[in-house]
């Protein structure tokens, strides 16, 4: 256990370190800011005198050092276009984001895995059937156009539902549904397979022989088994979430990351670009590095091969 | 196990629930491989004609995509205009064609290229194995933490959005999936009885690997590249919607559906018709992934 999370961790660590490269990168890629911050009319020379004021005249590697220690104390430059820390800009907009991926994959899972363990128990019949037209048309549909048809449907025509905004739980219900279905969609095939596979395990056929009932087959012997994957690709639909909302944040007006990252680059305040992905990067490895330590923890036979 | 669980259901079955007391499901597997065949048919015949209507757009659409009426804007699906007319006048349907050939040679070639790269990675990763292995997956990990849609789009907002940068971003995106399943592929047959004999009979590596390794991974790829190819419309249509894929005049499936977003009172068709054909088509190449994955894999039984 302690060899496994301490393995864990470095790979975690190590992540980590790329994901910061990748992001230099990319800053690198975005070119020379000083083209942004004097004006026009100024000379070469001038930029010159700003760009070794900046550091941006040192070797690219003590320019990757230099990064990595601002990264390291928090310091992710200033946004130009609030004269505030990157950080502290996105910060301010990660709590609706994390309000609509966590209603999102809260419903996922609510939706997808009582629907997964059901269609496997029961293969062939209306549950399976309806279990399989929920995953079929949430791994087809973009979130965003899920989104459009729900307001299409309940807002514009039915008139149940506000179209957009942040707010209460009523504005909450149509971006966390259009977002959730396709989590709930793998989710329930996962869920539904890993069981069909655990369904024919001899500890099963045991439980049965000696007069189990089905019902306690399932929730006593199989459900525990399914779980361990389960959780785990809860954790990794985090990442695709944090993605998906971008699309849904658009369509709803919601006032979290994915608006303050479209605001940002076409208002080329490119410092909030690289601390979103940051902080994103930083989120998704902290959950599955927390989902991989609590199953560890709970299941003995978890090993860093 | 975790390499298995990427978007889909596990690509291998586990080989521990091959016998079934569960339920007597012979009579029921006959009766519905029947309907499995229709159903099939039926998405590849659809298939065919929204991959011909793309390839043959210019013989096929009715109007010219870019043509502004603006004295026939927003008119109602008819005879005319099959799908209606946008905000401008311009054929939806015309403009759904041209879309679709935009769309599809964006995701196939981003599939290719995708595939190509996350193939090469995985199959060097899992045959090597050790530090190789652990330093490129960290690579594949990273390509996770950081959300597709948010790291394609920076990429797009920085080098600008052409055909080929899309392309390009789009399989930089979507690459590790294929890396994670071949390599974890490569690494179960790297220790195969025939692969232990072939390098008995002295054969250099690169000739295991392609000689004896490729043609075994083979079925694996094609399955993911098929099921890929739907994610990628989606993640297109995504960039496209969000105004930051395909440049308009040019239509795309995407922009559309954002260009009828202010009208979904007063003409749904300019949005929702665009979008039910994006739909159709990541369904079709989904369903065309899933019987792949039955038919070129015969162990598993946990299909629907």
């Amino acid at each position: 256990m302690a060899v496994y999370a301490f393995w864990r961790l470095v790979q975690a660590a190590a992540t980590l370190l790329i994901v910061s490269a990748v992001i230099f990168v990319v800053i690198r890629l975005i070119g020379d800011p000083t083209y942004l911050m004097l004006p026009p009319e100024a000379t070469e020379a001038d930029r010159q005198v700003l760009r070794v004021q900046m550091g941006l005249a040192d070797p690219v590697v003590v320019q990757y050092a230099r990064f990595l220690w601002q990264i390291l104390h928090g310091n992710l430059g200033i946004s130009y276009r609030f004269s505030l820390p990157a950080l502290s800009v996105v910060l301010q907009r990660i709590g609706p984001t994390l309000l609509l991926t966590s209603s999102a994959l809260g419903l996922g899972i609510a939706v997808g895995v009582p629907l997964g363990v059901l269609s496997a128990a029961h293969r062939g019949g209306w549950i399976d059937a309806l279990a399989k037209g929920v995953a079929t048309i949430g791994q087809a549909a973009p979130p965003f156009f899920l989104g459009l048809i729900f307001v299409k449907v309940f807002s514009v025509s039915l008139g149940w539902l506000p179209t957009s905004g942040f707010g209460g739980p009523r504005y909450l219900i149509m971006p966390a549904v259009a977002l959730g279905w396709y989590a709930a969609a793998g989710l329930i095939r996962l869920t539904r397979s890993t069981m069909i596979d655990v369904l024919g395990a001899e500890y099963i056929k045991m439980a049965r022989i000696k007069g189990m009932r089905e019902r306690s087959v399932i929730a006593k012997h199989a459900l525990k088994n399914v779980a361990l994957p389960v959780i785990t690709f809860a954790g990794l639909q985090f990442g695709v979430l944090m993605g998906g909302a971008v699309s849904i944040e658009a369509v709803f007006a919601w006032p979290g990351m994915g608006t303050l990252i479209l605001e940002s680059i076409s208002n080329l305040d490119f410092t909030v670009v690289p601390a979103a992905l940051m902080v994103s990067a930083l989120l998704f490895t902290l959950i599955n590095l927390a989902v991989d330590l609590l199953y560890a923890f709970i299941d003995p036979r978890i090993s860093y091969e | 196990m975790s390499e298995m669980l990427i978007g889909q259901t596990p690509l291998t079955p586990s080989r521990s629930g091959m016998k079934d007391v569960s339920a007597p499901l012979t009579h029921l597997r006959r009766s519905r491989g029947w309907a499995r065949r229709v159903s099939l048919a039926i998405v590849l015949a659809l298939l065919l004609i929204i991959v011909g209507a793309a390839l043959l757009a210019p013989l096929v659409a009715p109007y010219n995509p870019t043509d502004i009426a603006l004295d026939q804007g927003l008119r109602a699906p008819s005879a005319r205009h099959w799908f209606g007319t946008d905000q401008l006048g311009r054929d939806v349907l015309s403009r759904v064609i041209w879309g679709a050939r935009v769309s599809l040679l964006i995701a196939l070639s981003a599939v290719v290229l995708a595939g190509a790269f996350g193939g090469l990675v995985g199959l060097v990763a899992g045959y090597a194995g050790g530090w190789i292995d652990i330093f490129v997956m960290r690579f594949a990990d990273v390509q996770f933490s950081l959300p597709a849609v948010i790291m394609a789009l920076v990429l797009v907002g920085t080098v600008g959005s052409s055909l080929l940068s899309l392309i390009v971003v789009l399989s930089l995106a979507n690459w590790a999936r294929f890396a994670r399943v071949v390599r974890s592929e490569a690494l179960a047959l790297r220790n195969a009885d025939f692969v232990l004999l072939a390098r008995l009979a002295g054969a250099s590596s690169t000739r295991i690997v392609i000689r004896h390794i490729l043609p075994n991974v083979g079925n694996t790829f094609i399955v993911l590249a098929t099921l890929d190819i739907g994610l990628i419309v989606i993640l297109e249509a995504t960039l496209s919607f969000l105004g930051l894929g395909v440049q308009p005049p040019d239509p795309s499936w995407g922009a559309m559906i954002a260009d009828g977003r202010g009208y979904l009172e007063r003409a749904w068709w300019a949005s929702i018709l665009p979008g039910a054909v994006l739909m159709t088509t990541v369904l079709c190449f989904n369903q065309l992934g899933d019987a792949l994955r039955d038919g070129l894999n015969p162990r598993l039984k946990s299909r629907w």
